[in-house]
C-alpha cells in the first residue's frame, strides 16, 4: 500500500515544484468536413468540433479535481486547414473565414488555443497551401485563439526554399498586422521542419492526416521537479546526475500517462501519445534554464550549455519512455526564451545569444522558440534564420521549429510583454549581414543523403 | 476497490483527527488506514479511505473537507489513489 512519504513526495511536487499536466490536446480530423461550398465547410467544421469536443473542458476539470493535479490547458488540434479548405477557398480571405470559425468554436467549447491553421509544404505548395499561407497575417490578427504552423522541410523531401522565403515575408507581415499588441500574432505562428502529426503543444499542434478521427494527446511538464531533484545531486558525477533525471522524468510521465488514460476513457476517444516534454512557464522555478544551471553552468549560454542540454534531453526521454505506453510529439526539453525566466535572465545578462540558441536546438526537442528580434529585421534575414534552423532538422532527422517575433517599433535592449504563459522577452540582436541573394534563388534544397554520417 | 487518499497538513491543534473522522463517519466513508507524523512542528496525516459507499459524490466530499480544513487552519486534500500508484509503483 502507498505510504505517507510517497504521498507527500507527490504532493510536494504539485504544490511547491509546479508539477502539472501542461495540456490535454484533443486532435480532431476535419477531413469529413470538406465541401466545395465555403459556408458549408464552415458549418461542418463548427458542428464537428462542437460535437466532439463538448465535454473536453469539463472532463479535464473533473480529472484535475479527483487527482489533485493541475491540468493547465485544454486544447484542440485539427487537420491542416489548407487540406480542409482547399476545395472551397479560392482566395486568402476565404481561408480567413475558416480561421474565424475555429476561433468561435474555441471560445464556445472553452479551449484556450486551437491549432491546425496549417499547411504542409515541405516539397511544394498547392494553390490552396499558398492561399492559406498568405492569409496567415490577417487570420492571426483577427482571431485570438487560432494557432498556425507551416512545415517547410523534412529529412525525406529536403527544404522548400520558396516556402522559406515566403514565410520570412509572412512573419514580418503578421508582426505588422499586430503591431499595436507587440506583434503578438507571431507568437501564434511556427515554421517547422519534420513536423510531427501528433504534437499536443501549441502553437505547432495540428492533427496529421495519418491520425484517427479523434485522439487524445497529452503533454506533461515539470522542469521545477527535475531541478529540485538535481539539487540533491550537487557535486555528484554524471552517472548519478543522469540517473536522477531519468527517475524524475519517469515519475512525471507516469502522471501524464494516468491523466491521458482517464481522459481517453471518460471521453470515449482513443489515447494517442504522451509528449514527454520539459515545458517551462514564466513562473519562477518552472524553468529549463534553471536545470541547466543546476547541472553546473553559471548561466545558460556558457560553454558546456549544449552538452548539458543534450544530456538533459536524452535522459528525459530515457526516463519517460518506460513510463508511457506510447510516446510521440516533440518529446524533450523546450528552450523558449520568453516563457522561461532563467532564459530571459541569461539573455539580459549577455550570456545567451541567438547563435548559441541555434547550437542548442541541435540537441533539444524543438528550436528557436519565442524569441523577440528587432522590428526592422529584414524578411530575407528571417528567411535565412528559418533556412538555418530547418537545415539542422533536415540533416539530423529531428523536428526543428522557428517562432520569431519581430517586434515592430522596438529594438535591441527593449522588452516585450506577451502576457500569460507566453511571458515577456528582451529583444535580441540579429546578425545584420545580408543573405538576400541566397534566399532569393528560389526552388528547393534537395533531400540529404542518409549515409556517410560525418 | 477504488481507494481515496486524504492528506491533512498544518499547524497541530486539538481535535483535527476527530473533526475529520466525524465528517467521514457522517458521510459513510470507511477509514482503512491512518498514518500520522509531526514534521518540523507541522501536523502531517494521511488516511486511506473507501469512499465508494459515500452518500455524496467525490467533488462534494473534496470541497467540504477542504472547507473543514480551512475552518481549523489546516490544508486538507482529497485525491484518488491512482495518482500515487502511477508515480511510485511500476
Amino acid at each position: 500500500m502507498i505510504n505517507i512519504f510517497e504521498v507527500n513526495e507527490t504532493n510536494k511536487m504539485i504544490e511547491h515544484e509546479n508539477l502539472d499536466v501542461r495540456t490535454i490536446t484533443l486532435g480532431i480530423s476535419l477531413l469529413d468536413c470538406i465541401d466545395s461550398d465555403l459556408d458549408k465547410v464552415n458549418e461542418n467544421i463548427y458542428n464537428k468540433i462542437t460535437n466532439v469536443a463538448k465535454d473536453l473542458v469539463s472532463t479535464g476539470a473533473q480529472i484535475e479535481k479527483e487527482y489533485g493535479i493541475p491540468i493547465v490547458n485544454k486544447r484542440i488540434s485539427v487537420t491542416p486547414i489548407a487540406l480542409v479548405g482547399g476545395a472551397a477557398c479560392k482566395t486568402p480571405d476565404d481561408f480567413v473565414t475558416i480561421a474565424k470559425t475555429l476561433d468561435k468554436v474555441a471560445h464556445e467549447v472553452g479551449v484556450n488555443f486551437i491549432g491546425g491553421y496549417s499547411a504542409l509544404v515541405s516539397k511544394g505548395m498547392t494553390t490552396a497551401d499558398e492561399n492559406l499561407i498568405r492569409s496567415i497575417p490577417k487570420a492571426l490578427a483577427t482571431t485570438e485563439r487560432v494557432c498556425s504552423s507551416i512545415n517547410v522541410g523534412s529529412t525525406k523531401t529536403g527544404i522548400n526554399m520558396d516556402a522559406v522565403k515566403l514565410m520570412g515575408e509572412i512573419i514580418v507581415e503578421t508582426a505588422e498586422y499586430t503591431k499595436e499588441r507587440d506583434s503578438i500574432g507571431c507568437a501564434k505562428l511556427v515554421v517547422f521542419c519534420n513536423a510531427p502529426d501528433d504534437n499536443p503543444f501549441m502553437a505547432g499542434a495540428f492533427h496529421g492526416v495519418t491520425e484517427a478521427d479523434a485522439i487524445i494527446n497529452v503533454g506533461v511538464s515539470g522542469p521545477g521537479v527535475v531541478r529540485t531533484a538535481l539539487k540533491k545531486a550537487r557535486g555528484e558525477n554524471f552517472e548519478v546526475l543522469c540517473e536522477t533525471i531519468k527517475k524524475t522524468a519517469f515519475k512525471i510521465t507516469r502522471v501524464g500517462q494516468l491523466v491521458a488514460q482517464e481522459a481517453s476513457k471518460r471521453l470515449g476517444i482513443p489515447f494517442g501519445i504522451i509528449d514527454l516534454s520539459l515545458a517551462p512557464t514564466p513562473a519562477v522555478g518552472d524553468s529549463v534554464a534553471d536545470i541547466l544551471q543546476e547541472i553546473g553552468l553559471e548561466r545558460v549560454g556558457a560553454p558546456g550549455t549544449t552538452a548539458a542540454l543534450a544530456l538533459l534531453n536524452d535522459q528525459v526521454k530515457k526516463g519517460g519512455v518506460m513510463a508511457s505506453s506510447y510516446v510521440g510529439g516533440l518529446s524533450g526539453a523546450f528552450i523558449p526564451v520568453s516563457e522561461d525566466q532563467g532564459m530571459i535572465d541569461a539573455v539580459t545578462a549577455g550570456a545567451l545569444t541567438l547563435e548559441k540558441l541555434e547550437a542548442m536546438t541541435c540537441v533539444c526537442s524543438v528550436g528557436l522558440d519565442m524569441i523577440a528580434i528587432p522590428g526592422d529585421t529584414k524578411a530575407t534575414t528571417i528567411s535565412g534564420i528559418i533556412a538555418d534552423e530547418v537545415a539542422i532538422g533536415m540533416i539530423n532527422q529531428k523536428t526543428t521549429a522557428v517562432r520569431l517575433i519581430p517586434v515592430i517599433g522596438k529594438g535591441v535592449g527593449e522588452t516585450v510583454e506577451f502576457g500569460g504563459l507566453l511571458g515577456y522577452a528582451p529583444v535580441m540582436p540579429v546578425n545584420t549581414f545580408a543573405c538576400d541573394a541566397f534566399v532569393n534563388r528560389g526552388g528547393r534544397i534537395p533531400a540529404p543523403i542518409h549515409s556517410f554520417k560525418n | 476497490m477504488k481507494k481515496t487518499i486524504i492528506t491533512v497538513v498544518g499547524k497541530d491543534t486539538v481535535g483535527i483527527i476527530a473533526k475529520v473522522c466525524t465528517y467521514l463517519a457522517e458521510n459513510k466513508v470507511n477509514i482503512l488506514d491512518i498514518s500520522q507524523t509531526i514534521v518540523q512542528d507541522y501536523f502531517n496525516m494521511m488516511m486511506i479511505v473507501d469512499a465508494n459507499n459515500s452518500t455524496k459524490p467525490f467533488g462534494e466530499l473534496s470541497d467540504e473537507l477542504t472547507s473543514i480544513g480551512t475552518e481549523i487552519g489546516v490544508q486538507i486534500k482529497v485525491q484518488q489513489e491512482d495518482i500515487f500508484n502511477s508515480m511510485h509503483r511500476i
